[in-house]
Order: C-alpha cells, then sequence, then structure tokens
C-alpha cells in the first residue's frame, strides 16, 4: 500500500516536475520574444547608407558653351582643326563637405552662313537682334561668338561683351596659341554669366562656417517654393494728403513682367494694400541747413518693428513674405530724406532690410501745397517708385552684380530689368543651395532617429525620404549633365520632400518613459508569473543534481 | 525549511536579474555628446513663453498656460560696418504659462509682464507666441475684471490691449509646446501660432509653472519631464531652428529642467536649484492671490531699465535676484554656450534690431504715358459700375437660422455602467448560487 502510494506520488512528482518545466519552456520560449516584439516601436526601415553617402556627394556642375567662330577671328590651320570640344574642369574651394566642381563643356564650331552676315553688321545690338531668330537656348547654356581681332562690332578697347540673353561675344587673335587664349577669355566669360566662386559661397552661406559677417553673403532670401511679395502704401497724414498710387497698373506694368522672368524660380503672388495712421515709430530730426527733416542711419533698424505689426503679413500665406512699403511723411515732417553714414541725403531715399523687405520714402513736391486747401491731392509717380522697388527686389534675392573680366561691355538690362544669364545664376545658385540643405535635412533625420530610439517611424515618412534621396541623386545627375530646369525642379522636390519628411508631425510621439515608471509595470506583471515558474526551476534542477550525486556516493 | 531559504535566496536572484535588465535600458538612454557648430551671430529673436503651475502656493512652479511666442525682430550685435546698421539676427520669443486655477494667477502675470517688456523692446507680436493655460483676466474670481497685475496695490496693469495670446486655455499641452519648438505642427496651424525661425534666429523660451525635480507640470494633468524638453531641443538644434537659445525657467527645483540639455548654443536660466522651492513674491488683499514670483519680478526690475541700445550683458542677468532676496539660489548654465556671456548683450535675446542696408541702385524703366492715362479713365469708370453688396445678401441667413439640429450618433453604455452592473450581478450571484440563473432567462 505505502509502496504504491509511493509510486503514486512520484509519479505525481514526475507529472509535476514535467507541467513546471512546460510552463518554464512556454513562457521563455514564447512569451519573453512576443513581448518584446509586440512592445516595439514601429519603424520604417530608411536608406541610411544612401543617406550618409549624399554627404561626400561630388557634384559637378556643368556649363555648356558653344563657342562659334567667325572666318577670321583665329589663324587658317587652326580652323581646319574645328570642330571640336575642350572642357574645362575646376574644383571649387569651399569649405563645405560637398566637393564643388565647375565644368565648362566649349563645343567649338564654325560660324554659319547668317551668324557670319550678323556678326558683321555695325554695332553688337543689330547683331543680337539678328541672331536672335533661333530658338530660345536652354536654362544654363551659353553661346560665345568669336570675332576678328580687328571688328568693328565691339568698341576698340574692349575685348569682349556680355549679352542680355546667354550670348556673349569676344574678339579672336591671330597667333599660334590662338585657341589656348581665347579659351581662357571665354572661360572668363562664361564664369561671370554663370557660376563663381562667390555666388556658390552666397548659396552655401548658411552652411559654411563663418569667420566674418559679409552683407553680400547674408542678404538674398532662402530658397522657397514661393514668395509673397507686399506692396504697402503708408499715409500716416490722411488729414493733409489724399494719396493715390496706380499700383495695379505699376504692378502690371512693371513688376509682372520681371516676376515673370524669374517665375522658373518659384510661385510669385503680388498683393497690395494701403494703411492709414500708420507712423514710423521714429521720430526725424529737424536739419535747418537744407530745412528739411532726416532719418539717419543709426535710427533706420528701428523703424521696421513697430510698423510690422500693421502690416497683417501673418495673415498672408505660409511662403515667405516680401513687404515693400512706401511712406508719404506728414505735412509736418516733409519733406523728409534718408541720410547715409556720411551725412549726405540718399539719391533713392530708401532703404532695405535682408529678408524683410524694403522702404521708400515718397515727398509730396512743395509746388502742390501751394494754392489748394489741405488735403491735397497726391498721385504717386509709379515708374520713379518701382525703380526703387524692382533694385531693392534684385538686391533681396541675391541677383548681384557678376565679376566682370576686364575690358569686357556689360549690356544694359533688358526691359524686365532681369537679364537670362541672371536668372541661369539664381537656378545654378538655387539648386546648389537645394542641395545642400535637402542632404542637411536628410542626415540630420537620420541622425536623429538614430539617436532617439524611441521615435516612431511611419510609412509615409520613410516614403518622403526615400523620395527625397532619389531626388537629390537625380538632380546631381541633371546637373552634372548640363540640364539646369530639371536639376532645379529636381532639387525642389527634394526640398519638399526632406522637409515633409522632418516636420511630419507624427514623429513627436516619443515614447519616453522614465525608470521608475517602466519598473512600476511590469513588475506586478511579471514577478507573480515569473517567481514561482523561477523557483520550481530551482527546485527541479537542485533535485536533478542531488539524484546525480547519490549514485557516485553508493558507488 | 530549506524550500524557504531557497525561496528567499531566488527571490533575490530574481530581483538582481530584472534590475539588471532594466538598468541596461536605462543607460541606453544616457546622451551621446553634442556636435559643435559655431555660428557667428544671429539673425531674429524669438520668445516661448510658458507658464508651468505647481500645486502648492508657495511655489512658484506655474501650471503652463499657453503663451504667445513672440518672434523678436532680427537683430544682431550691434552695427559697425559702413553700409550696415542694425543686425541680422531675429528674434523669437516663446512664452509658456503652464498653470491653471485662479490661485495660480501669478504665473499668469509672471508671463505677461515679461511679455510686455519684452514687446516694449521692440519685438512684435508675429515673432511671439504666447501660451497661457488660463485666463485670470476674465476669471469669475477676479474681483478687477479684465485686469492681470504684476504690482501689490494694483499699480500696473499688464493686460493691456494689445496682449495677443496664441495659444489658450486647453490648447496648452506638452504635445503643443513640443509641436510649436520642433516644427512638427500640422499644416492647417495659422501663422501666428508657428514658431517661424530659421538658423539665424535667436529663441528666448520661458516658462512658469509648478515643476519638481525633473519634471514641469502642465493643466494639472500631465508633465513635460527634462529629458523630452533635451530630445526637443536637440531635434530643433538638427533642424537648425535656432542659432542660440536663451532658456528661462521660473518654477520649484527649476535646475533640474535644464540638467539634461545636451545641444549646443544653449544658456540657461532657474530660479531655483534642485530640493529648493521657488517663492512668490506678494499677495495683494484686494485681489486676494499672490501676484508674482520674486525671480520674475526682479527679472522684470532688471528688464525696465534695458533699452533697445543698451549694453547690458548677460552676466548681470546671472546676479539677479540673489538669495538674499530670492530666498532660493537661481542658477544658470552656461557651458553648452559657444560665447563668452558677458560677451552677450541683453539686447540679442530681448530687444530687436533689424539689419538694414541703404539702397543705392535703381533699374531703369520705361514710361508708358499713354497706357496710364487710359488706365486712369478705366478706373473711373469701373468705380461708378461697382455697387457695394447689401449685407444682407452676403450670407445666406434664412438657411442658417432655419437649419435642424443633427442627430447625436447612438453610443453603447459607458464602460462605467458595464463595470458596476458586473459588480452586482457578481455579488447576487455569489450570495445567492448559480442555481438562480434560471430565474432570470
Amino acid at each position: 500500500m505505502a509502496a504504491a502510494g509511493a509510486a503514486a506520488t512520484d509519479l505525481e512528482v514526475a507529472r509535476g516536475r514535467r507541467a513546471a518545466l512546460f510552463f518554464a519552456a512556454v513562457a521563455i520560449v514564447l512569451g519573453l520574444p512576443l513581448w518584446w516584439k509586440t512592445t516595439e516601436t514601429y519603424r520604417a526601415s530608411l536608406p541610411y547608407s544612401q543617406i550618409s553617402g549624399l554627404n561626400a556627394l561630388q557634384l559637378r556642375l556643368m556649363v555648356p558653351v558653344t563657342v562659334v567662330f567667325t572666318r577670321e577671328s583665329v589663324p587658317l590651320d587652326d580652323q581646319e582643326k574645328l570642330p571640336f570640344t575642350v572642357v574645362h574642369e575646376r574644383e571649387i574651394p569651399l569649405k563645405y563637405k560637398m566637393k564643388i566642381k565647375c565644368r565648362f563643356q566649349k563645343a567649338y564650331r564654325r560660324a554659319l552662313d547668317h551668324e557670319e552676315e550678323a556678326l558683321s553688321s555695325g554695332s553688337v545690338q543689330e547683331a543680337e537682334a539678328m541672331l536672335d531668330e533661333p530658338q530660345e537656348q536652354a536654362e544654363g547654356s551659353l553661346t560665345v561668338y568669336v570675332i576678328s581681332e580687328h571688328s568693328s562690332l565691339l568698341p576698340q578697347d574692349m575685348m569682349s561683351y556680355i549679352g542680355p540673353k546667354r550670348t556673349a561675344v569676344v574678339r579672336g587673335i591671330m597667333h599660334r596659341e590662338a585657341f589656348n587664349i581665347i579659351g581662357r577669355r571665354i572661360v572668363q566669360v562664361a564664369q561671370a554669366m554663370s557660376l563663381t566662386e562667390d555666388v556658390l559661397a552666397a548659396a552655401l552661406a548658411d552652411h559654411l562656417p563663418e569667420d566674418k559677417w559679409s552683407a553680400e553673403k547674408r542678404r538674398p532670401l532662402k530658397s522657397s517654393l514661393g514668395y509673397e511679395i507686399t506692396f504697402s502704401l503708408l499715409n500716416p497724414d490722411p488729414k493733409s494728403h489724399d494719396v493715390h498710387w496706380d499700383i495695379e497698373g505699376a504692378v502690371r506694368r512693371y513688376v509682372q513682367p520681371f516676376l515673370n522672368a524669374l517665375s522658373a524660380a518659384g510661385n510669385f503672388s503680388v498683393d497690395s494694400q494701403i494703411l492709414y495712421y500708420a507712423m514710423l515709430g521714429v521720430n526725424p530730426r529737424f536739419d535747418s541747413a537744407s530745412s528739411s527733416y532726416y532719418l539717419d542711419m543709426h535710427s533706420l533698424p528701428h523703424v521696421i518693428n513697430p510698423v510690422e505689426s500693421r502690416l497683417g503679413s501673418s495673415a498672408a500665406s505660409l511662403y515667405p513674405v516680401l513687404n515693400f512699403l512706401l511712406y508719404v511723411p506728414e505735412l509736418a515732417h516733409s519733406p523728409l530724406y534718408i541720410q547715409d553714414k556720411d551725412g549726405a541725403p540718399v539719391a533713392t531715399n530708401a532703404f532695405h532690410s535682408p529678408r524683410w523687405g524694403g522702404i521708400m520714402v515718397y515727398n509730396v513736391d512743395s509746388k502742390t501745397y501751394n494754392a489748394s486747401v489741405l488735403p491735397v491731392r497726391v498721385e504717386v509717380d509709379m515708374v520713379r517708385v518701382m525703380e526703387v522697388f524692382l533694385a531693392q527686389l534684385r538686391l533681396l534675392f541675391g541677383i548681384a552684380q557678376p565679376q566682370v573680366p576686364p575690358k569686357c561691355l556689360l549690356s544694359g538690362p533688358k526691359s524686365e530689368g532681369l537679364m537670362t544669364w541672371e536668372l541661369d545664376r539664381l537656378l545654378w545658385a538655387r539648386s546648389v543651395e537645394n542641395l545642400a540643405t535637402a542632404t542637411t535635412t536628410l542626415t540630420s533625420l537620420a541622425q536623429l532617429l538614430g539617436k532617439i530610439s524611441n521615435i516612431v517611424i511611419k510609412d509615409d515618412v520613410a516614403s518622403e525620404v526615400y523620395k527625397a534621396v532619389a531626388a537629390v541623386q537625380k538632380s546631381a545627375e541633371e546637373l552634372a549633365s548640363g540640364h539646369l530646369a530639371s536639376a532645379f525642379v529636381a532639387s525642389q522636390e527634394a526640398v519638399t520632400s526632406s522637409e515633409l519628411a522632418f516636420f511630419d508631425p507624427s514623429l513627436l510621439h516619443l515614447l519616453y518613459f522614465p525608470d521608475d515608471q517602466k519598473f512600476a509595470i511590469y513588475i506586478p506583471l511579471f514577478l507573480p508569473m515569473a517567481v514561482p515558474i523561477l523557483l520550481s526551476l530551482v527546485k527541479i534542477f537542485l533535485e536533478t543534481r542531488k539524484s546525480w550525486r547519490k549514485p557516485e556516493k553508493t558507488d | 525549511m530549506a524550500v524557504t531559504d531557497s525561496l528567499s535566496r531566488a527571490a533575490t536572484v530574481l530581483a538582481a536579474v530584472l534590475l539588471l535588465s532594466f538598468g541596461s535600458v536605462a543607460a541606453s538612454h544616457i546622451e551621446d555628446q553634442a556636435e559643435q557648430f559655431f555660428r557667428s551671430g544671429h539673425t531674429n529673436n524669438w520668445a516661448v513663453l510658458s507658464l508651468v503651475l505647481s500645486p502648492r502656493l508657495e511655489c512658484s512652479g506655474a501650471i503652463s498656460t499657453p503663451c504667445n511666442l513672440h518672434l523678436p525682430g532680427l537683430s544682431d550685435s550691434h552695427a559697425s560696418a559702413s553700409q550696415v546698421a542694425g543686425t541680422t539676427g531675429a528674434r523669437h520669443h516663446t512664452w509658456v504659462c503652464t498653470s491653471r486655477f485662479w490661485f495660480n494667477y501669478r504665473h499668469v502675470a509672471n508671463t505677461l509682464s515679461v511679455y510686455r517688456s519684452v514687446k516694449r523692446l521692440g519685438i512684435p507680436d508675429s515673432h511671439i507666441v504666447l501660451m497661457l493655460a488660463d485666463d485670470m483676466a476674465c476669471n469669475p474670481r477676479n474681483p478687477k475684471p479684465a485686469t492681470v497685475f504684476s504690482h501689490k496695490n494694483m499699480e500696473l496693469n499688464v493686460y493691456g490691449d494689445d496682449v495677443e495670446v496664441d495659444y489658450r486655455s486647453y490648447e496648452v499641452t506638452v504635445e503643443n509646446f513640443l509641436r510649436v519648438l520642433t516644427g512638427r505642427i500640422p499644416p492647417s496651424t495659422p501663422r501666428s501660432k508657428r514658431l517661424l525661425s530659421d538658423d539665424r534666429s535667436n529663441i528666448l523660451i520661458y516658462m512658469t509653472g509648478h515643476g519638481g525635480n525633473g519634471f514641469l507640470k502642465f493643466q494639472d494633468s500631465e508633465e513635460i519631464t527634462n529629458i523630452e524638453l533635451a530630445d526637443a531641443f536637440e531635434q530643433m538644434w538638427q533642424k537648425r531652428r535656432y542659432n542660440e537659445l536663451l532658456f528661462i525657467i521660473d518654477t520649484c527645483q527649476g535646475a533640474s529642467m535644464y540638467e539634461r540639455f545636451y545641444s549646443p548654443n544653449i544658456m540657461a536660466l532657474a530660479s531655483s536649484q534642485v530640493g529648493e522651492d521657488s517663492l512668490s513674491h506678494q499677495p495683494d488683499p484686494a485681489i486676494g492671490v499672490h501676484l508674482m514670483d520674486r525671480y520674475t519680478f526682479y527679472v522684470l526690475e532688471f528688464l525696465e531699465e534695458i533699452n533697445p541700445a543698451s549694453q547690458t550683458n548677460m552676466n548681470d542677468l546671472f546676479q539677479v535676484c540673489p538669495k538674499s532676496l530670492c530666498v532660493s539660489t537661481p542658477g544658470h548654465r552656461t557651458d553648452l554656450f559657444q560665447r563668452d556671456p558677458k560677451n552677450v548683450l541683453i539686447t540679442d535675446f530681448f530687444g530687436s534690431v533689424r539689419k538694414v542696408e541703404i539702397t543705392t541702385e535703381t533699374i531703369k524703366l520705361q514710361q508708358d504715358s499713354e497706357i496710364m492715362e487710359s488706365s486712369y479713365k478705366e478706373d473711373q469708370m469701373d468705380e461708378k459700375l461697382m455697387e457695394p453688396l447689401k449685407y444682407a445678401e452676403q450670407l445666406p441667413v434664412a438657411q442658417i437660422i432655419h437649419q435642424k439640429p443633427k442627430l447625436k450618433d447612438w453610443h453603447p453604455p459607458g464602460g462605467f455602467i458595464l463595470g458596476l452592473w458586473a459588480l452586482i450581478i457578481m455579488v447576487f450571484f455569489k450570495t445567492y448560487g448559480i442555481k438562480h440563473m434560471k430565474f432570470i432567462f
């Protein structure tokens, strides 16, 4: 009976041991991995290796130049060698992690008949008009015509000429080393019309470590998909001045053509407003010598802020806003001039602030006060005003004067106020800037997601990142093959996608739990379950060890 | 006995194992070294003001009330170059008051008084994000409605005409605050609720409310930890959303909030050290609450002496409110900041001076005089033709008035009711046994 009972308990003990072992097995083999997997944060995969590869991207900016030689420009035996292609490549020395190489691909060829005819006309303007017939050149490309050394197309002392569209004229030379010498001149001219070091430095100004401030480099607007331009008329004294301005006509005639010329660089929208009783916030001083009022340079920075709150620029749009203000000073403070640092009145009577806009002071002609009763009707001369505003707009966009090579004649600007190759320069600068920004954003995002391991990465964030990386690579390829327009579009896509990915609202869900909260959550769940299992495992292990040792002892 | 022995040993082993595993997970949260990247100059200032309220009356921590983010205008160090006047950075401010309830009046007053002095120094509302968690001026317990006073005897009403609160009441949450800082805002958010800073902006963030060791309480229901704040700043740094950042916090144990920062170019000031309480300044018998906190009160006195052209530097700000006046020990942290604090002007963060250049060139435009005259005539004719719309025609008033109310969707009973019924049924069956089930079905 006792033996049967002992056998029965042995069986029970064995069964109990097996049950405990199975429990432990299920808990450890099934439960632990399941718990780990289900409490993981969802992180979609990102192309980290490609993103780090972007930092080492080598940008090759290619400018395709077509060089056309007329009959008398180079010696005959050199003319026999045409047509052929010469490549001039140069690395831009900037302290930036991306290497940038500038490549001028010059395709030399002989002039066609109509081109010869055009280039033998009396003045450069006529020649250009005749050469204008063929189709518009692609963005970024240039054509350089080489005329003979003694041609009268250019004034005698001028060696080269840069035209308003993407053409230039260079004097040839009858020399053994003709091609080399002319090649150098052509590169100089081409650089002035497309890419120089300062253009790229200005584009990358935000990404380069700066040792000192440079006004030129810090002025331009950041590259953006669109811009909002607001023209405001400030009339602080409506009792004395009844100001009328034909802003719609002026925008249609002067501003819209300029913006149409710039349309490749972004979407522009223009609006205008009139503000009454808007003061400048700075009291002008009276200058008895000229019996006028003046604002000196040191008080100008304080002018903008009090006025800005009334401009309503925050309601306009999410694009960067450029404000152009026309201020008609009140009767008590007329005429009002702006003085520069030497105390002389500024010719334009205007000043601008980088990334914000410009202000011009419009003085009412004193003759209008003579006979009439207040308020006098003031018709604003929009031409004078728009000349200043468009010049400020150019400066704010970073369209600066180019580095013209010596003895070079620069043509006057077109009627729109923008030369075509200036637009090209802007597009080059913007493409490089966009690529730099997109690369920085993607790298920062990758670093951030790597550093803070708790962030949830959703699928649409991952897809935007992939799109951005692909767009950066495409843009770099297009730049290397000289297609500026498509490169710029791809670079804009890259910036948009990378910004969308970085600023996605879902990336905020940092699942951060302090350590004591983690303990508080897991101990009540796991401790009651784990303690019996572990204890029984320990007991089983000790008993098995005892049973191994017993046979040894008896032996 | 052996069993109990083994039991206790196993328990200790288990505890040790568990502790080790959690400890290793915690170690992964230790931050890495931040990359140092120097940027000279700043372009604009922003201010983030937030108030966080703490429950104890004496504690100056305040629950966050949404404060308007003020972005000060662009300013750099003072102009010295020939053509350039002023500085280029813009200042952006974020003011957050995180406290709710009438007795946390002083936190709202803190935020609004500093907001007022910052606006006096020239920073426009478009550059300020102000977050106030509760409305003290229109609180039913306010004996002087539409006012918020910051001095005893009601000397100064800081709730003036042009207070623009961007995040108010229940919009002040940790999530919204972090969204504002990191820029991860839904696309429909208006411009005034965004922190539109860029890599040249100097940002000032002021928070007040109730805080503890390593956290700040928002709205009496949630908290922001110092690690989350440090991570948010790191995200701002990675996207270059600031050039330099000044963080001021006026709560109990405020110094714990800046302990974990690891991003460069951050300077932090706190009203009290870990383990200390920040105290309030004075109660007002007419209003019945404490009006301001000590640290902010003395900071305000300091700011009243600053004008846009002043040359006071940060070292003077560090001396504000010594222990004799404040009872708590204000602290500051400058190790992450690149520049020496004595070279940093107060106006670099609090003031706003824009960079300005004289326009010296113009472009030539052709005059089209005939077109001008004809367009003038056209305008006159257009004016006669246009008639203003009558007010009543602009809105479909009849349609709006006679709208039928929408039917509410039916929802199943909530968890509480279900739970209550489950409890009742369980008790019933326990007392009477399962055989009574047949009386129900």
